[in-house]
């Protein structure tokens, strides 16, 4: 884009016309320059020898492929210039007052990672699973990605959803709760439904009937949930843990076919029911929203609810529509806590997952596939703490544990975009 | 469609907004609703268009009384609405605007936009709009806006329609255009309302004027009345309609502007090489549409923008750059265009707002101390002079009306030893008495040498003020003349058009 672009025709008259010229930030420049500042340090001061084995196939994989052994030194730094190279042109296209685009940033961090990892693998005798990495982001990201969408919705309508970690940790108990009772995780996962639905009745209750201040009431949600909770774990769960706090858990189906092609294959086809659900659940959400009546009233009454109401639409009705299936939505990642990964409760096990699905939809812009993706790449981030310790790798976990937030500070920090939130988002509607 | 209001009340707690009002509009006359801000026209309009309930009287549409819950209802009854504020997503296409409410669907519950693009095609083509279906709404200029607003209203087949002050944001080029589609639909056989306090475009379009005030119905007036028996009508007293103010006398000092270019944060350069002189002892005023850099422009003269080249001088003493405390030390009065948002804290009394910009030192502090008998004297003495009517001193502000709230900013900006007042809006939402007395003070501050910028969008109250008028459009100065050019020349030069170029249209 030009330094002056016109807005208009050129055919119309240069009154016409209003001058806009691209603003742009050092903020993107200046991540990618402190990452590779730490990066290079990591190297100097902590250098790493030998081979790292990257694992691209399973044992049981119809296609086997031969294990990679590189060797870990060169291709950390290796992909250390890489990363300088990517700082330097991010800094002389800002300097130029050009935006870094999208794809420069992935490059950035594919390299990253790959000498990341090629430094914590280096010398183990273990294979670094690139389909574990890849299969447990998938998986690790099933809480955020629902409660993503769940925030979206919310949000799109006007009310912010700051309940999700509400929702997510009262879906994982109640799903834990009826799946044990009832020995069925579909109906565990019906359960979750509903409280997250719940919470979020509780939320609309406030924010929307009686106008409170969204955040506040959807903190003091967080908080209750926590709370409650606990307090049913101590009391109820822990007594008789056998009946009321042992599930049963989804278990992984292979799609036929699909499930044979080499690394994808194992990553996206070989998961629980609700991994699938969620890759239907993610188009489901965006074409609602933008290709439905349903979805057009809800933006309407995110954007400009007075609008809605004078065209006959009820404001107050709609949102609490979409708020009560944001919260569901966001309940079936709540299933995912004691229906995949445990068959069991356990005290605040959802860890603030919440706040990085908030964190998702600010850094998808409030779109539903966007949102998706950066709860994926959140997913990601939390299960390579995993992968890694696999390895022996030579990072303390507890480091590794602050990756996922690490990250998600850096997304939405950093690298997020210019974007517009729904114009009427947090603003309660009062008629008048 | 018939429309017949009858016996109207609404009160707002011991407030009575419309007061036992009846109103009958006969289809195929464009029936005209006049009075000043703050009368009720609005208030009984929203009670017509089921915003409001009203605490007595009926609605009668064709001698049927109706019952509307909400807005779904009057529409579902034939009434539409051209809202003051628009009432369109900016974020959504034309005809997602066209269609929301009543959506038409295709198989899987999918919108069918086609259905609502063709619509607004055929609307737009019956009245010669140029509406394209598939424009974002906020990417078109007010004026097109506009349009959508009245196709929205016509895809629902009404028969009433309401307009509620629709000419506040057009030039006077839209206002004719308007005008004229208000005609087309009268003689289609709508039953129009329109609501204004402009007497020009009254006498202009009206075929019956019903008179409002505080609430009441006060007469019926023909459109053939005058100017000023239509005002008295409509504020209850004779009014003085134009300022007098003798030819100007110059002074060297004042302010120069030069090369002026203010972006905002989405990049968009909303000022763009503004160069302009004002001498002491004269009045410029900024004439312009709504949003074409007006109000950028004043907050750049008071340091409130942030990305700000070219240069501001005032007697000398470069501005860019100061802070706003600085530049109010160096004599700068100015009342915003929003008073209620950037002028005056509500909450506080009369005499709190008065000495807002003076709590850095004596008089109004000592030793950090608020001085508060002083404080109330200077109040005492600012409300007798400015004629601000409220109990006293210790009112808040915003209990106060339009008027009065506009006369407390401008007589805290007056009150400091001034080297240039800037005024945007400075009678926005004011009635007609306050009106008066804003202007005589402007045209005082004026003759007593200091360089004075007046923003207004209404072209009567550029006109009635300035010395010279500067026409702004997209940012840009379309150019700087005469007080004394014609309406029509101004006219065009707000939809950008050159001095040169509008005089040969305006002749030719």
């Amino acid at each position: 884009m030009s330094a002056d672009h016109k807005t208009t025709q050129l055919d119309a008259p240069l009154s016409e016309t209003t001058r806009t010229v691209t603003l742009v930030s050092w903020k993107t420049a200046g991540v990618l320059a402190t990452v590779t500042l730490l990066y290079a340090l990591l190297l100097v001061a902590v250098p790493h020898s030998g081979d790292t084995r990257f694992l691209l196939s399973q044992r049981s994989d119809f296609f086997q492929i031969p294990v990679v052994v590189l060797p870990s030194a060169p291709l950390a730094w290796v992909c250390a210039v890489v990363l300088l190279a990517v700082t330097a042109v991010a800094a002389v296209l800002t300097a130029r007052r050009r935006r870094t685009p999208t794809w420069l940033v992935v490059v950035y961090s594919a390299a990253a990672l790959t000498g990341f990892l090629a430094w914590a693998g280096a010398g183990s005798p273990r294979d670094l699973s690139i389909v574990g990495l890849l299969g447990g982001a998938v998986l690790w990201s099933v809480p955020f990605v629902y409660g993503a969408l769940g925030g979206v919705i919310g949000e799109r309508a006007g009310v912010v959803n700051i309940a999700i970690e509400a929702q997510l940790l009262g879906a994982a108990f109640t799903a834990a709760v009826v799946s044990s009772i009832t020995d069925s995780a579909v109906a565990g996962l019906a359960a979750a439904l509903l409280a997250g639905a719940l919470v979020s009745l509780v939320l609309g209750l406030f924010a929307i009937t009686y106008h409170v201040n969204q955040v506040i009431v959807g903190v003091v949600l967080n908080v209750l949930v926590v709370g409650l909770t606990s307090f049913l774990y101590s009391q109820v769960l822990v007594p008789s843990a056998e009946t009321l706090n042992s599930t049963t858990r989804f278990t992984a189906v292979p799609i036929p076919v699909l499930s044979d092609i080499p690394v994808l294959g194992p990553v996206l086809f070989r998961q629980p029911l609700l991994i699938y659900l969620m890759f239907l659940a993610v188009p489901a959400v965006w074409f609602a929203l933008n290709r439905t009546r349903w979805g057009l009233r809800l933006r309407a009454v995110g954007e400009h609810p007075k609008a809605a109401d004078t065209v006959g639409i009820d404001v107050v009705r709609t949102r609490y529509n979409a708020v009560l299936v944001a919260g569901a939505v966001a309940g079936l990642g709540g299933a995912f806590y004691t229906t995949v990964q445990l068959s069991q409760f356990g005290e605040n096990m959802t860890g603030g997952a919440g706040y990085i699905a908030l964190a998702a939809v600010i850094f998808g812009k409030w779109d539903p596939v966007r949102a998706a993706f950066a709860g994926l790449l959140f997913g990601f981030a939390s299960n390579l703490q995993n992968v890694l310790s696999v390895v022996g790798s030579p990072v303390p976990s507890q480091f590794m544990l602050m990756v996922p937030y690490v990250v998600t500070l850096l997304a939405v920090a950093g690298l997020v975009g210019r974007s517009r939130p729904p114009a009427a988002s947090g603003e309660p509607y009062v008629k008048g | 469609m018939r429309l017949e209001l009858r016996g109207i009340t609404k009160r707002f707690g011991a407030l009575v907004a419309n007061d036992h009002i009846d109103l009958v509009v006969e289809p195929g006359e464009i029936h005209c609703l006049l009075g000043e801000n703050g009368a009720g026209k609005s208030t009984l309009m929203n009670v017509l268009y089921g915003l409001y309930e009203a605490e007595e009287g009926d609605i009668l549409l064709d001698d049927e009384v109706q019952r509307f819950a909400g807005p779904g209802d009057a529409m579902a009854a034939g009434i539409g609405m051209v809202h003051q504020h628009f009432m369109l997503v900016p974020v959504f296409t034309v005809a997602e605007n066209v269609m929301l409410g009543h959506e038409q669907t295709r198989g899987g519950g999918r919108l069918d936009l086609d259905a609502a693009r063709a619509q607004v095609r055929e609307i737009s083509a019956r009245f010669g709009f140029h509406v394209d279906p598939d424009a974002v709404v906020e990417d078109l200029p007010v004026g097109v806006q506009q349009r959508v607003e009245i196709i929205k209203a016509l895809s629902r087949n009404a028969d009433v329609l309401v307009f509620d002050e629709p000419t506040a944001v057009l030039t006077p080029q839209e206002t004719d255009e308007l005008m004229a589609i208000m005609r087309q639909l009268r003689d289609e056989g709508a039953a129009i309302v329109f609501i204004t306090h402009k007497l020009r475009e009254v006498r202009e379009v009206a075929d019956r004027i019903t008179v409002i005030r505080h609430g009441k119905v006060v007469g019926e007036a023909s459109p053939t009345a005058s100017d000023a028996e239509l005002a008295s009508l409509m504020v209850g007293r004779a009014v003085e309609l134009t300022v007098h103010k003798d030819a100007p006398t110059l002074r060297d000092n004042g302010l120069r502007v030069t090369d002026l270019v203010v972006t905002d944060e989405a990049g968009t350069v909303v000022v763009d090489g503004v160069s302009f002189e004002v001498s002491g002892g004269e009045v410029l005023a900024v004439a312009g549409v709504q949003g074409n850099g007006q109000t950028e422009l004043t907050e750049a003269l008071i340091g409130l923008e942030g990305d700000v080249t070219g240069s501001i001088t005032l007697d000398g003493k470069e501005l860019v750059g100061r802070s706003v405390r600085r530049i109010l030390d160096e004599g700068v009065g100015f009342v915003p265009e929003d008073r209620t948002h950037d002028g005056l804290v509500g909450e506080f009394t009369i005499a709190e707002n008065l000495m807002l910009d003076r709590s850095d030192g004596p008089p109004f502090v000592r030793r950090g101390a608020l001085q508060l008998a002083f404080r109330d004297r200077f109040a005492r003495e600012k409300i007798a002079e400015f004629d601000v009517r409220a109990q006293g001193i210790a009112t808040p502000v915003g209990r106060l009306s339009g008027g009065n709230q506009q006369k407390v900013v401008v007589a805290r900006e007056m009150s400091r030893d001034l080297r240039l007042f800037v005024a945007a809006q400075p009678t926005r939402g004011v009635d007609v008495g306050s009106i008066e007395f804003i202007h005589k003070r402007i045209i005082a501050t004026r003759d007593a040498g200091v360089p004075v910028v007046v923003v207004s969008t209404e072209l009567d109250e550029a006109v009635a003020l300035a010395d010279r008028i500067m026409v702004m459009y997209r940012g840009k100065v379309v150019g700087i003349v005469p007080a004394d050019t014609p309406r029509d020349v101004l006219g065009l030069m707000m939809a950008g058009i050159s001095p040169e170029d509008a005089k040969g249209e305006v002749t030719a």
